[in-house]
């Protein structure tokens, strides 16, 4: 069945009320930290408060002396006994040699790296107890100088033997020579230097974890909140503990939101496991949010230099791009991919530009490490290039969409020069639609007004583009993965009818269990309420790569059209026994097998009934049973892309910027519940409108703590931050996966920072200022009007 | 030591210790665990519940503080076959949650911001839910089931107070 078919199912299209809300709503959700084993003990983590530190000794004699404690576990303990933790994806730097992977031990082998850093374990019969046995660990820390920025992690102090100069690779992509002598020839040169700001992902549920070990079985537990669990089952298995993966279950239950902080395998995960054994118990471990800023992954924190070469009518010739990334102390899962091959293959953007040519160095500092945070490289590159745009038209003297609109790519496919080829889309329907939606016609008249209250109104532009459906396989190997990137599905039809489909994607807020049934039940004509889906227990479901990427659909989905692929043709195989016809006559429409061209028909669950009944059955021909899996790797990576338009309010007097009217018009492919999908592109925008205005992560230099450690001191929005948005959408179905799906979780946080901060200083504009560092916060706006003004 | 809340509708006798956090009483010695903590800073709202009527975020008071009190949880304010509260259901139809991790606070919140002014506006709404932080939803969302809601509390209250005057 391919996507045309698609949209004529019924449900697909419609914006079913989720059948999750029930539970959530109520308080029985089961979330990790609400679980309660028996035999459960607590953990806490001794975390380092010193952001470089050689330890001297570790001496947990008095914290295992007191009440409750069971066992204190340090970095001497797990030496030998584990390796480190993982990273999955390998870089080879310019020069031929592989990226620099210093071991990142569970706890800390002789020196701490980070604020933060693990360097011991407490295990006890309540949490209070952990805590105070956690403040009686004596360690004694020679301190080191310590180094968080990445313009000055080259300078050293070297925090690996293994990267002595902070160096964990240089990268490139695009032809350099060709780059260069464009530039040459070229009758205009935009240059830009921006910074892209470090964000803490902050998802409300702080992370969990509970290790358990059944002495009978020889089998460990792990329930964790986590949006891939397979994964962290193969990483922690295959990698850390050596342990064979039928021996571990990973459930991930229900997760309070990801955003990608809870793709990663943490060094408490497996802490919690391994010591599970030694202990024979259950052990619990919940992170607290000042803890959680320090120890979860953080996202983006690019440096860059990004030069354009124009020719005179403002048509793009070449780009050029340097960028200096932070990774962090340690490399974390994922790290590697995300300055390299989810960001500079994605500066093409939405243009026609001939030449690109992108230059990645990557370094350890001493702060947490930086993985992917929603969206994941592509914020990073919108953000770059749609600032580097509105400048060219600045420059040049052409609106800010004319110059999107001289360059969008009109032919599908596309090759871009770096890597990528989009299978489709239509960019100046979707720019065209948010013009409309933002009524751009009357901002004149809305500046006019605000100038009359003293205030400067702006308009900001950004189009973006994302690669989503993480996967190909074949793709992601060559550009470095270490493991593929399938997914998988099994349907299951019981006698009766009703379905449970098992997804190896995993749900935490994306509304899954809706959204998958709508598919299965508009494919096989049955009730919403009769299909059941199950995600997230390595137990119960086949395989899985989990949910990142916005792959859940186009990758899982697709997964799961196959396995009913599978389905149909037995069903079908069954009906025709059944009705005494051959397998070629026999149609599926509505729930119904019929014989084409006469009025003979059963129901979908007479055929259910009788694959397990199998009285009247081609025994011969056929197992009983309607029960299939499939795995689905797709050909190519789905193209998201769209039009946001910002539009602010600044106060020059004290800085205050107001978001006045946002507008974001997307292109998602296939929309298979539209409540669903508005309601992602609201948190991204959120996410993404929080980076460009408020949130902000801060080390001290000189001493690398953490400034912004709590909700009191990293701004995150609140519901009086934000106007309504206005969205829209523009069909083109993506042409490789089965449901025309291209994914929507990231578009929110990509294509909005470029937008709100162009439209800042298109406000800013005429009072000199030119250039400005996100997160445009008051003091910051009032600073840069001020240094304009001298 | 010993403290008595009624919770739910229920007494609960509770012996704790007297540093115990509310919200550590209602999810750890009474198990109802619909109420979240997300933060340690009184920031985030998740874990708000209703003492006495009036949304309080329990991360920021002691049981003990509360003897006798009337304590509503988010198990507590569906009708006794399941029927969602008016504001539960608003919140389902008007796609106001995505986790549901936020969810039980931002309801409980929303159930006292109603009562105590209804018809608030869109202004207003934000503003007063300014101390429950959703990191899925974008509050649009929230702030069209909060005004849903608010509405269909008003009118079966208005409903049952006929009820009573009829009867
Ligand atoms: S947990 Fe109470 S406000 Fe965050
Ligand atoms: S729904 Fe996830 S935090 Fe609000």
């Amino acid at each position: 069945m391919g996507a045309s078919d698609l949209s004529r199912l019924p449900h697909i299209g419609e914006s079913l009320r989720r059948k999750e809300d029930y539970r959530f709503l109520t308080g029985s959700g089961q979330y990790t930290d609400d679980i309660q084993l028996a035999n459960m003990r607590y953990a806490v983590f001794v975390r380092s408060p010193h952001a470089h530190a050689a330890i001297r000794s570790v001496d947990v004699s008095r914290a295992e002396g007191m009440p409750g404690v069971v066992k204190v576990f340090t970095g001497k303990d797990v030496e030998g006994k584990m390796g480190g933790l993982p990273c999955g994806w390998l870089i080879t730097s310019t020069d031929g040699t592989p990226m620099k992977e210093p071991p990142h031990p569970i706890l800390a082998q002789g020196k701490v790296r980070y604020v933060g850093d693990h360097v011991a374990m407490v295990v006890a019969d309540t949490v209070q107890n952990a805590k105070d046995a956690a403040e009686a660990v004596e360690v004694d820390y020679d301190v080191l100088p310590a180094v968080v920025d990445v313009r000055e992690a080259q300078k050293g102090p070297g925090l690996h033997e293994a990267a002595p100069d902070n160096h964990c690779y240089k990268w490139a992509i695009g032809d350099k020579a060709q780059v260069d002598a464009a530039f040459a020839r070229a009758a205009h040169v935009t240059t830009l230097d921006l910074t892209n700001n470090r964000l803490v992902p902050n998802a409300i549920e702080p992370r969990a974890a509970i290790g358990s070990f059944d002495r009978s079985k020889d089998e460990y537990t792990l329930y964790v909140a986590n949006q891939n669990p397979h994964v962290e089952r193969l990483l922690m298995t295959a990698f850390v503990l050596g342990l064979p993966e039928h021996k571990v279950r990973v459930i991930a239950p229900d997760v309070g939101g990801g955003f990608g902080s809870k793709i990663y395998l943490y060094a408490e995960d497996v802490a919690l496991t391994w010591a599970a054994k030694q202990l024979n118990c259950a052990i619990k471990w919940t992170c607290e949010r000042s803890e959680a800023f320090l120890c979860d992954a953080h996202g983006r924190d690019h440096v860059s230099h990004a030069e354009m070469a124009l020719d005179k009518d403002g048509k793009f010739l070449a780009l050029r791009v340097h960028t200096d990334a932070n990774l962090g102390a340690y490399l974390s899962t994922f790290s590697t991919a995300v300055p390299t091959i989810l960001y500079a293959t994605l500066l093409a953007g939405q243009y026609t530009t001939p030449l690109i040519h992108v230059e990645v160095d990557a370094w350890f500092t001493n702060t947490a490490p930086v993985d992917a945070y929603r969206g994941a490289g592509r914020p990073e590159a919108t953000y770059l290039l749609e600032r580097l745009v509105t400048r060219c038209a600045w420059e040049l003297g052409i609106p800010q969409d004319e110059i999107r609109k001289r360059n969008f790519i009109t032919q599908f496919p596309y090759q871009t020069p770096v890597a990528l080829q989009y299978d489709t889309g239509d960019y100046h329907a979707c720019m065209d639609k948010a013009k409309s939606l933002a009524e751009v016609g009357g901002f004149e008249a809305r500046k006019k007004a605000s100038e009359a209250k003293g205030l400067k109104r702006g308009i900001g532009y950004s189009s973006y583009i994302e690669a989503c459906g993480i996967a190909p396989s074949n793709i992601a190997g060559a550009l470095g993965a270490r493991a593929g990137l399938f997914e998988c599905g099994e349907i299951r039809v019981h006698p009766t009818g009703s379905v449970t489909v098992f997804t190896g994607s995993h749900s935490h807020g994306q509304g899954h269990e809706t959204t998958f049934a709508q598919v299965v039940a508009g494919r096989l004509g049955i009730p919403v309420e009769n299909v059941d889906v199950v995600h997230g227990d390595t137990g119960r479901v086949p395989f899985g790569m989990g949910t990142y990427g916005s792959r859940s659909i186009s990758v899982g989905g697709a997964a799961i059209m196959k396995a009913l692929d599978k389905i149909e043709a037995k069903a079908k195989k069954i009906a025709a026994h059944l009705m005494e016809a051959s397998d070629a006559d026999i149609e599926f429409e509505g729930g119904e097998f019929k014989v084409k061209g006469t009025d003979k028909k059963i129901p979908f669950g007479q055929v259910a009934l009788t694959a397990y009944v199998p009285h009247n059955y081609p025994l011969d021909k056929l197992e009983p049973g309607l029960n299939e899996t499939a795995f689905y790797d797709p050909t190519n990576f789905t193209f998201p892309a769209g039009t946001y338009i910002a539009e602010v309010e600044v106060d020059p007097a004290t800085g205050t910027v107001r978001l006045d009217r946002f507008t974001a018009v997307d292109d998602f492919g296939t929309i298979i519940n539209p409540m669903i999908v508005e309601g992602q592109v609201h948190g991204g925008l959120a996410q993404g409108i929080g980076q460009a205005l408020m949130e902000n992560c801060v080390y001290d230099r000189e001493s690398g703590q953490l400034l912004t450690g709590s909700f009191m001191d990293y701004a995150m929005p609140r519901c009086d931050d934000l106007p309504s948005f206005r969205i829209g959408n523009h069909v083109t179905p993506c042409t490789h996966n089965p449901l025309g799906t291209k994914g929507c979780g990231e578009a929110g946080a990509i294509g909005s920072p470029p937008a709100v901060i162009n439209a800042v200083l298109d406000a800013l504009k005429d009072l000199g200022v030119k250039d400005l560092d996100m997160p445009a916060s008051a003091p910051r706006v009032w600073q840069a009007i001020q240094q304009a003004a001298h | 030591m010993q403290v008595q809340l009624k919770v739910n509708g229920k007494a609960a006798s509770l012996d704790v210790p007297p540093n115990t956090l509310l919200v550590t009483a209602i999810r750890e010695h009474l198990r109802l665990t619909g109420t979240h903590v997300g933060c340690d800073t009184a920031q985030c709202g998740a874990c708000t519940v209703l003492i006495n009527g009036k949304a309080v975020k329990s991360c920021n008071t002691l049981a003990l503080q509360h003897p006798g009190a009337e304590i509503t949880t988010i198990e507590g304010i569906a009708a006794a076959d399941g029927t969602m509260h008016p504001m539960q259901a608003a919140f389902k139809d008007c796609h106001g949650l995505q986790c549901g991790y936020c969810t039980p606070g931002m309801v409980m919140s929303a159930i006292d911001l109603c009562t105590r002014h209804p018809g608030a506006s869109e202004t207003e709404i934000r503003e007063q839910l300014e101390g429950n932080m959703c990191r899925c939803t974008g509050y649009q969302n929230i702030v069209k089931a909060v005004q849903q809601g608010g509405a269909a509390m008003a009118s079966s209250q208005g409903q049952a107070s006929t009820a009573t005057a009829s009867a």
